[in-house]
């Protein structure tokens, strides 16, 4: 392992950071208790500015919401997945400001200074698949397919970070996505496909 | 000479995969649509008392609430999707509440009261056999097939619920590792001469062993959305199964199944879980058409834990006799299967292992399924066949030690060919190559060059085991629908599930194949009813390869004919002057004289008849039929069932070896190889193959190492209902590389040679993963799966581990 992993929490250890020091989270609506949000109901402006995928949006949301409940059912960007709403499983997986983050863990309104990128939201203007979608093609690495977004946004901040990852490294990065089909190794090839060092 | 079989292509949801545009069950809205959560159970066991609902109706945006009272009744060992009078387990659905919103739904769930009287509960199925033992019903603890003579001589076959309890001293045995001598099963087979077996053995083997089950965990939980149109349900399902889910939901929903269009384009996995339609889908479909809305059921983690259904358990004893040889010459095997609430057992499935792994030349089985009070169960990736490879295999192991003999010999003298039998029943195969994998697998590992390796490094020590996985792969008799365009494109209309892996997808290349059409110019129609969509086999089983490459393959042939009657009418001469190629349909003697595929679609339309689908074969399924009452007249037709003659279980085997270091201070163990090797005939599509190896060893490893339910005895709650406790494997408890290969003899009774894998490859991972660790701690026979690090720590220490007494589900 090098330097560079070592420096990074694992997802795993860093969302679980979150829960434990943030809100608890409800069984499923995709919203969270605010104990301890910045501020409750009362007084806080709903319709608020998400930079979603490079575009400005206004959307109504109310401070307890996810950003995963905001993506999939206000903004119709299904692909982002829920998988446990409980921060375990990486279905949802985001990037904010260019960091993977559980998008089931985070609230709506604590990203709206942030940059919020989507499954939907990597491809090229013209359509290009980004490097790591082309390569999970190649490999046919998505089996049931529900937590491939995820896993690929993990891989895509990876690659951003470390742009020839090993196997182990990239295993180590994208620990904190579950695939319960056991896809793992065939993302590991993707990723390593999408670093050209395999082809 | 071969143009799609065996080659890879990409089967055309895997961009969508990527992209995240493919949809799933809960990525379908409806203007209109709203919102149902279910209230479920806190108890393991108890009486509903009475509801009280009426503060929750009250509340803005709640539509209603449904209960059981609005389902047909539906008795035990069937799983209801709402509790009526008696829940049986924590988190069984007692009503669902529908709102304008899920957040609303959620509030009035809050609101509603519902009285319980308790029952006693029981999550251990030797406790409830135990005398005085809690039952999980109020009727009693295990389901016995019924028989009473009716009118004129005719039986009347049934079920019932009964009390069974063991005498005390059997308990005991079995919990001792010795048989359970007066103890009383449901069910019983046996083949050969049992004690002549035994004496003939040089060496017998005898031990206690337990499996616990654990649940599917398909990632996405199982969302159902249904709306009705004049009449008809549109319904939106996670499933691993496409049209097999068509007349069993019709039926929840009373409709004829002309009536239903069923939607699943894609499903977040499914293991067993989801193969035809679950009891949960009556609920969604039914409250749409009370409240006349779209309505969505979305339910949350925790209650896919609780409803998705999970493997069934284990406790059991065996006794293996073996000759000097080598050779298995007697097994008698008894198992008590944990059965949750539903009572579903596969002990019988755990029998038929243990003689395709072993060949017995004589065997005796015995069964109980006892009901507990923990969650249903029901088919997971080999079911008993794959916890029976991971439990059997350090004891074959201890078997070949005390004969001196090398433990994949010892597998090798016992293995299975194409003249073997699979059950009770020693049925035949329709082929069998797994000596060939044995020995390919050895060379690929390198088995004896690594068993000539040091073993111990420091804390660290090495183990290596070799497993056997075995499935039933194949089921026969199903239909294939292929339409040949006006555009000269093949249709082939596929009513095969999409769980995942990719079946749909490569079975259809057997109708590309066999017309000769390059895949480009393929087109698979599949994921909704309404697509006209053939009766096709469940998506279980790993029967999909075997099973519908045939039925492609004979649609195709049925088109061929039709190309060539029709060629024949309008160019001359006989049908069988004719053959085809480059998409045409020519004439043998001169190649010129012929028809493209569209202009032969063409003349198909202005034909009619058979030849567009006005007419049909008599023997197809009323789902084909509809199927090709709707493509009637838009091309030439193939579509024919499945009466390709032959006989026997295709089996789907593997071979895996597997490498670990087990470090004895930590208990923690590092995969450094694995190796695996499949007979399944043909590989179909070798890059899928190679990823349905990996996929089954992740799962191989979860079965041997890591995931089990636990229930808190004294409370009856269960302690991991999430993924973090359950513990499904991750990146970092898994290998990374993992070398795979096949045997690759065609099949003779598959056009295509295929036969399936999918399930076998967990249980040779587990079992390889079993019999390393075993190996790497001087033959040590946990007898349990999975072994966790907590037993290997204890095993160190010197201390019992928790399974001692064979509890399962409990610690």
């Amino acid at each position: 392992m090098n330097d560079s992993v070592n420096l990074q929490l694992t997802r795993r250890r860093f969302i679980k950071g979150v829960i434990f020091s943030g809100a608890a989270a409800t069984s499923g609506a995709g919203v969270y208790l605010a104990a301890n949000a910045q501020s409750g109901n009362g007084g806080m402006e709903r319709l608020i500015t998400l930079t979603i995928n490079g575009r400005t949006r206004r959307v109504d949301v109310p401070p307890t919401e996810t950003l995963a409940n905001t993506l999939r059912y206000r903004l119709n960007l299904t692909g982002t997945k829920i998988g446990c709403n409980r921060g375990e499983c990486g279905a949802c997986t985001v990037l904010i400001d260019g960091v993977p983050n559980y998008a089931c863990s985070v609230l709506t309104h604590n990203v709206k200074t942030k940059q919020v990128t989507s499954i939907e939201g990597i491809k090229a203007e013209d359509g290009t698949l980004h490097a790591v979608q082309q390569a999970f093609i190649a490999e046919n690495a998505p089996q049931c397919g529900f937590c491939t977004p995820g896993q690929i946004m993990s891989a895509v901040a990876l690659l951003a970070n470390n742009p020839r990852p090993t196997k182990a490294e990239a295993a180590q990065a994208m620990s904190g996505n579950l695939c319960r089909c056991g896809a793992y190794e065939h993302y590991l090839n993707g990723v390593l496909r999408a670093s050209g060092q395999i082809a | 000479m071969s143009t799609h079989i065996g080659f890879d292509f990409t089967p055309p949801d895997v961009p969508g995969k990527v992209t995240g545009e493919i949809k799933y069950a809960e990525d379908y809205k409806r203007e209109g649509m709203v919102f149902a959560r279910l209230l479920t159970s806190p108890l393991p066991s108890g009486r509903v008392v009475g509801i009280d609902a009426r503060e929750a109706l009250r509340m803005d945006g709640v539509l209603g609430i449904f209960t059981a009272d609005d389902l047909p009744p539906v008795a035990p060992p069937a799983n209801p999707a709402l509790a009526s009078e008696y829940v049986s387990f924590v988190g069984q659905p007692i009503l669902a509440v529908a709102a304008v919103t899920e957040e609303i739904a959620e509030s009035a769930i809050e609101k509603i009261r519902v009285d319980f009287e308790r029952r006693p509960f029981v999550v251990d199925p030797l406790e409830s056999l135990s005398p005085g033992g809690a039952n999980a019903y109020p009727e009693g603890n295990t389901l016995v097939r019924t028989e009473e003579e009716g009118p004129e001589g005719t039986p009347i076959r049934g079920a019932e619920i009964r009390d069974v309890k063991w005498p005390q001293s059997a308990i005991d045995a079995l919990r001792a590792g010795k048989e359970p001598k007066g103890a009383e099963f449901t069910t019983e087979w046996s083949f050969g001469d049992l004690d002549a077996g035994f004496a003939e053995a040089a060496v017998i083997v005898e031990e206690p062993f337990v499996t616990i089950g654990y649940p599917h965990h398909s990632l996405e939980s199982r969302t159902c959305m249904a709306y009705w149109e004049n009449g008809k349900c549109y319904f939106h399902g996670s499933s691993q199964s496409q049209s097999a889910n068509d007349n069993g939901l019709a039926r929840m929903l009373d409709i004829d199944p002309a009536n239903l269009v069923f939607i699943n384009e894609a499903t977040g996995g499914g293991f067993g879980s989801k193969i035809g339609p679950y009891p949960y889908m009556a609920i969604s479909g039914n409250f749409a058409k009370r409240l006349n809305r779209p309505l969505q059921l979305r339910i949350t983690r925790e209650q896919e834990f609780y409803i998705g259904s999970a493997r069934s358990g284990m406790q059991g004893w065996i006794k293996m006799g073996v000759k000097a040889n080598g050779k298995v010459s007697a097994i008698d095997l008894v198992v008590v299967n944990d059965g949750g609430m539903t009572g579903a057992g596969s002990g019988n499935s755990s029998a038929q292992h243990v003689t395709v792994a072993y060949q017995p030349e004589n065997m005796r089985f015995r069964g109980i399924s006892v009901y507990t009070n923990t969650t249903p169960r029901g088919a997971q990736r080999g079911p008993g066949q794959n916890e029976m490879a991971a439990v059997l295999a350090p004891i074959a192991d201890k078997a070949a030690k005390a004969i001196g003999m090398d433990r994949v010999a010892f597998r090798r003298m016992n293995a299975i060919d194409s003249d073997g039998f699979e059950g009770g029943g020693q049925g035949p195969v329709t082929s069998a190559f797994v000596r060939e994998a044995l020995d390919q697998g050895m060379r690929t590992f390198g088995w004896e060059e690594k068993k000539a390796l040091a073993k111990q490094n420091g804390s660290k020590v090495r183990g290596l085991g070799v497993g056997i996985g075995y499935h039933g792969a194949g089921g026969r008799g199903y239909d294939g629908l292929v339409r040949i365009g006006t555009d000269g494109k093949l249709y082939i209309h596929s009513g095969v599930g999409n769980l995942g892996t990719y079946s749909y997808a490569g079975t259809c290349r057997a109708a590309a194949e066999a017309l000769q059409v390059p895949w480009e110019r393929c087109e698979i129609v599949r994921g909704r009813t309404d697509n006209h969509l053939p009766h096709s086999s469940g998506q279980g089983g790993s029967n999909t390869i075997f099973t519908h490459t045939r039925t492609n393959w004979v649609a195709a042939q049925d088109a061929i004919s039709k190309l060539k009657e029709i060629a024949a009418q309008d160019l001359g001469g006989e049908p069988e002057d004719y053959t085809i190629g480059d998409e045409r349909v020519f004439a043998t003697a001169d190649p010129s004289r012929g028809l493209s595929y569209a202009q032969a679609a063409a003349r198909a339309i202005e034909l009619g008849g058979k030849f567009s689908g006005e007419e049909y074969p008599d023997d197809i399924n009323p789902i084909t039929q509809r199927a090709v009452q709707g493509l009637a007249g838009s091309g030439l037709i193939g579509v024919a069932k499945d009466n390709i003659p032959g006989e026997g279980q295709p089996p789907g085997i593997l071979v895996g070896f597997c490498e670990i270091e087990l470090d004895k201070d930590t208990g923690k163990l590092e995969i450094l190889d694995y190796t695996a090797v499949a007979d399944c005939g043909t590989v179909v599509h070798p890059k899928n193959f190679e990823n349905a190896m990996r996929g089954g060893a992740v799962w191989g490893v979860g079965l041997a190492a890591f995931e089990r339910h636990v229930y808190d005895p004294q409370n009856g709650l269960p302690a991991n209902t999430g993924l973090y406790q359950s513990k499904p494997p991750t990146y970092l408890d898994v290998n990374v590389e993992t070398k795979m290969g096949a045997v690759n003899i065609p099949d003779p009774q598959n056009p295509t040679g295929g036969r399936g894998i999918g399930e076998p490859t967990q249980g040779a991972a587990a079992a390889a993963l079993a019999s390393a660790i075993s190996d790497a701690l001087d033959g040590h026979v946990f007898n349990t799966a999975p072994t966790t690090t907590d037993m290997i720590i204890n095993h160190l220490a010197g201390n019992d581990y928790s399974t001692k007494y064979l509890k399962t589900n409990t610690f």
